[in-house]
């Protein structure tokens, strides 16, 4: 068994097992972490796949800006896992054999599909460096590329509303005293 | 590697996030896990960008490029939908002072 190898069993547990205490976590704090190590082992995985950019891209974009504004709404709501809504036992029961039959059926349903020949075959091949992605991604989705950054700003426009609907209900009073 | 043992983990990791948007009422662990199943998508779209370079790089160098643009742009929109997303959970959070999902069942009645 190779590094490679080796290294594709100890990301693969990694990731499967903090998928797990992600979900299975009381505190929410503790969730967002397990995620940030969920995500650092999908980051390890592209970069055994030679997608170098987006490994880095994941790492800086997921792992940092997200999940650290995930922490930050946990932390201005003060949440702990006191205040942690709990289903009843037979709704999580109930969750967890669907998600298990999911599982189940998409295995069986793939463990024959004809792949056996098909490799991912590790350290080999450029395509993921960020030269090659920029050419393409700046000659043939440009266009999608200048979209999104329109997405952007409406998400960021739209954010801005949101966050300032209830604060509205809020000031009500102070603007009583200014008409006033 | 072979591609089946990406599509298990990708499909191990995606049920996972199934299970537990079924199982929790936290509106933002809900949200954590729906963005593990776009990770496990991504994972597995990179694999299948890898397996097809492998197929087709002597015919064509820059095969399987197109995936891994298409997870750049998915990791784009995920992050616009997390931004709103957690401005919706946070204003519920001001309304009901709560992020149990089972307040917002209003409809019902």
């Amino acid at each position: 068994m190779g590094t490679t190898q080796l290294l594709f069993w100890f990301l693969s547990i990694l990731a499967i097992l903090g998928a797990i205490l992600v979900v299975t976590s009381k505190n929410p704090v503790h969730s967002v972490l397990w995620l940030i190590v969920v995500f650092v082992a999908i980051s390890g995985h592209y970069i055994l796949l030679d997608a170098q950019f987006l490994a880095i891209v994941n790492l800086i974009v997921y792992a940092g800006a997200i999940m650290v504004l995930f922490l930050f709404v946990f932390m201005l709501m003060n949440l702990n896992a006191d205040t942690e809504p709990q289903k009843n036992r037979w709704l999580k029961i109930a969750g967890v054999v669907t998600g298990g039959a999911l599982l189940l059926v998409l295995v069986a349903a793939l463990k024959k599909a004809d792949l056996k020949a098909q490799m991912a075959e590790m350290g080999k091949g450029d395509i993921g460096l960020i030269h090659n992605l920029g050419l393409v991604l700046f000659k043939d989705y440009v266009v999608p590329f200048e979209i999104s950054s329109v997405l952007f700003l409406s998400a960021m426009v739209g954010v801005v509303v949101i966050g300032k609907k209830a604060e509205e209900d809020k000031t009500t009073l102070g603007s009583q005293k200014y008409g006033g | 590697m072979p591609i089946n043992y990406y599509i298990f983990l990708s499909v191990a990791l995606f049920c996972i996030g199934v299970a537990g948007v079924l199982t929790r009422r936290n509106a933002i662990i809900i949200f954590m896990c729906v963005e593990l199943m776009l990770n496990a998508v991504n994972l597995l779209l990179v694999a299948f960008s890898k397996m097809h370079y492998h197929a087709m790089s002597a015919a064509m160098p820059s095969a399987g490029i197109d995936a891994q643009l298409f997870v750049f742009f998915i990791m784009v929109v995920a992050a616009a939908e997390v931004s709103v997303g957690l401005a919706i959970i946070v204003m519920m959070y001001r309304n009901t002072h709560s992020i149990d999902v089972n307040f917002l069942n209003r409809l019902k009645h």
